[in-house]
């Protein structure tokens, strides 16, 4: 059976669940099922492309049954149906702790009725962007997520949050307009905006028009996946958000943006014209985001700046173009989406069970809470790449790709990624030291309530002050607050999930080769799309 | 492929223009510049086309080289409408931020305050940009409506 034939499923299904989660606006527990079902059968049809994936490699199906490159073409090959797989186990977690959140509190700060609906058409739009094989319709994808997004960020439309989501929606936009504004160059220059098609003609036009729609690509993608220098506007806007939101955005969003750089990449410009300079890019991205993670001292904030510095990562990866390199970048991709989300999950927990996320206010949690002190460790360390975790496995892949390339930009690369997995580790230790391990009147600002709290949890009744944190909450409440535990379950799969990516590691690892080996030969998606026979005069 | 010289100029105001704007702090004239960079792509997007043919609507003896490209079209309009969207969504942002601290200007984010408020702070390299007009009409001022101004003049007269 072609598994492709299921693929338009990974979109209309969320969609679908959108509609009906609108319609059941009143009715906040038939939305949170709809929602849950929905990404749940999602899920299962996407193992299936996956494992037929997997056995058969890139297969595509062709929209409407227009014949290729005229419609849309969705594609599935080992790389999108990877992505896909864990993207959307991580938005199933996701959906599931912000639905116990908002079963915990239903005050204004938790997800709102319009939460289900929005959060089901950006799975969609991400589900779109990794499957299409057609330039334009990942503007669409593109869109439908970053609109979606745009709703999440300013959810509640706190002062706070407009104000993130402005440069948000600006940037945003301006990416959009550069992408399509590229498009439109692309088409002018080939008349075809199919992928696997463009694969074919791009490659014979001159080389100057070649270089100046690769450089427009790069920047347009650069800025979704919050490439330095085109990183500025992730850790100013993402932790503003609710807990779950900034998670998601965190996992699939940046995720989605170096898809696009790793297919556009491959498929359209293969070469290394530019691989230098993807290199020098990304050992900056890696410094100057570790750099700003080190000086924060609210932990929201500080994971926004490791996001960014480990795109550099996967960047590094690309930039080799060799199949170690490049099957290393999607393992580490598929690592990083899980762990960064669960991360921001426990950041969420952090701010309920403590108050705040500011580290000069917190302490003593690991007494208070061992079990969210677990949930924080470990993918702490997985995310600063202590073996034997999955970020450990993904970083030796980058480096023995590196070091096999020999030259000194890749030495460069090397030492920089050295750097930066011990300097996370300095600052994911900063945040163990200071908000679990000490004891909290040792904070620089000891917060009332944490000092009162017994470890068995119950409080001596002190009120906190009402004060206004940096991001405009109000503290009002006088003892601190049990985790829900239907917060606490979805966080302890992800963490899972990041374990079982580190169990797993044999299989994946020969997964995200066999994906590297494939999109670097080419043959196999055109072949696809377009049928045998089409790669004639098709440069290797 | 032959290109309209009178696309390609309106395009290029457009784009000057919609730049020109985003830079301002208004958040008023950004969204204005970010609808003019749209347009300025759409209008990219139709010069793709070539120049204009006949309506694409297939007639077997009409020669396939007089049509109009579809293509281009089809994704202008895809296009639009999420211009459309973001556009709302940008009215509806202004005016909620208008409504909260009333002011639409880009605000300063507190984090980096307190990062620029650190001793390397250089007070002259990092100066406070001085407060910005709004397109609003100020609160003080808001008594002054357009329809109180008509009542006005008709006494007036």
């Amino acid at each position: 059976m072609n598994a492709a034939q299921i693929a338009p499923l990974a979109v209309v299904l969320p969609l679908l669940g959108a509609a009906l989660a609108f319609v059941l606006i009143r009715h906040p527990n038939a939305q949170r099922r709809t929602g849950a079902i929905t990404l749940t059968v999602t899920l299962a049809l996407e193992v299936v492309m996956l494992a037929s994936a997997w056995a058969n490699g890139a297969q595509a199906v062709n929209i409407g049954g227009w014949i290729p490159p005229f419609g849309i073409t969705m594609v599935v090959d080992e790389l999108s149906a990877l992505m896909l797989v864990v993207s959307s186990a991580v938005s199933l977690a996701v959906l599931l702790y912000a639905s116990g959140q908002g079963m915990a509190d239903s005050d204004e700060e938790g997800p709102v009725s319009i939460f289900h609906p929005t959060y089901l058409i950006l799975v969609a739009g991400v589900s779109n962007a990794f499957l299409t094989g057609d330039l334009f319709n990942l503007y669409v994808g593109f869109e439908m997520l970053l609109t979606a997004s745009y709703v999440l960020m300013t959810l509640g439309g706190t002062s706070p949050r407009i104000r993130a989501g402005v440069t948000y929606v600006v940037v945003s936009v301006i990416s959009s307009m550069l992408f399509l504004v590229s498009i439109a160059m692309i088409y002018a220059a080939t008349g075809t905006i199919n992928m696997a098609d463009l694969a074919i003609k791009l490659g014979e036009l001159d080389p100057s028009t070649q270089m100046t729609l690769h450089l427009m690509l790069l920047v347009a993608f650069g800025i979704k996946a919050a490439v330095f220098p085109l990183s500025f506007w992730l850790p100013d806007s993402y932790p503003t958000a609710p807990a779950p939101v900034t998670a998601v955005f965190a996992g699939l969003l940046t995720k989605v943006g170096v898809y696009a750089l790793i297919r556009t990449e491959t498929l359209l410009f293969p070469g290394d014209r530019l691989n230098t300079f993807l290199m020098v890019v990304a050992v900056l991205t890696m410094l100057v985001g570790i750099l700003g993670a080190v000086a924060q001292i609210d932990i929201k904030r500080m994971l926004s700046f490791t996001l960014v510095s480990h795109i550099g990562y996967m960047v590094f990866g690309l930039a080799m173009s060799s199949v170690v390199g490049l099957g290393a970048a999607v393992y580490y991709v598929a690592h990083h989406i899980t762990v960064q989300t669960s991360l921001f999950l426990v950041a969420g927990l952090i701010e309920r069970r403590g108050g705040t996320t500011n580290m000069d206010r917190l302490g003593g949690l690991a007494k208070l809470s061992p079990m969210l002190a677990i949930l924080f460790f470990v993918p702490a360390m997985n995310l600063a790449g202590i073996p034997p975790f999955s970020g450990f496995l993904g970083k030796i892949g980058l480096v023995q790709g590196g070091v096999n390339l020999g030259t000194p930009i890749a030495w460069v690369l090397v030492a920089g990624s050295m750097i930066t997995s011990l300097l996370t580790l300095l600052a994911l230790a900063r945040v163990w030291n200071r908000v679990f391990w000490r004891r909290p009147e040792d904070a620089e600002h000891p917060d009332p309530v944490l000092v009162a709290t017994k470890p068995d949890g119950s409080a001596v009744r002190t009120t906190r002050h009402v004060e206004e944190r940096p991001h405009g909450r109000f503290t009002g409440r006088g003892i601190v607050q049990l985790l829900p535990m239907q917060m606490v379950w979805p966080t302890v799969g992800l963490v899972v999930l990041g374990v079982a990516l580190t169990v797993f590691a044999g299989p994946l690892f020969e997964l995200s080769d066999q994906a590297a080996r494939e999109m670097l030969q080419r043959t196999p998606y055109i072949e696809a799309v377009l049928g045998q026979g089409a790669v004639q005069g098709v440069a290797p | 492929m032959t290109v309209n010289l009178t696309l390609l100029l309106v395009m290029g105001v457009l784009f000057a223009v919609g730049v020109y704007l985003i830079l301002e702090r208004s958040l008023t004239r950004v969204m204005l510049g970010l609808m003019l960079i749209t347009n300025g792509a759409n209008l990219l997007l139709l010069s793709t086309g070539g120049p204009a043919g006949l309506a694409p609507i297939f007639g077997v003896d009409v020669p396939a080289d007089t049509y109009s490209d579809p293509l281009p079209q089809a994704l202008i309009l895809t296009s639009i409408v999420i211009s459309f969207a973001v556009t709302a969504f940008m009215l509806a942002i202004i005016y909620r931020s208008w409504v909260l601290g009333r002011q639409d200007e880009v605000q300063d984010d507190i984090e980096d305050r307190r990062v620029a408020n650190q001793p390397t702070f250089d007070a002259e390299d990092d100066a406070e940009i001085p407060a910005e007009t709004t397109e609003f009409v100020p609160p003080d001022e808001a008594e002054e409506t357009p329809a109180t101004n008509r009542v006005r003049t008709e006494r007036e007269k």
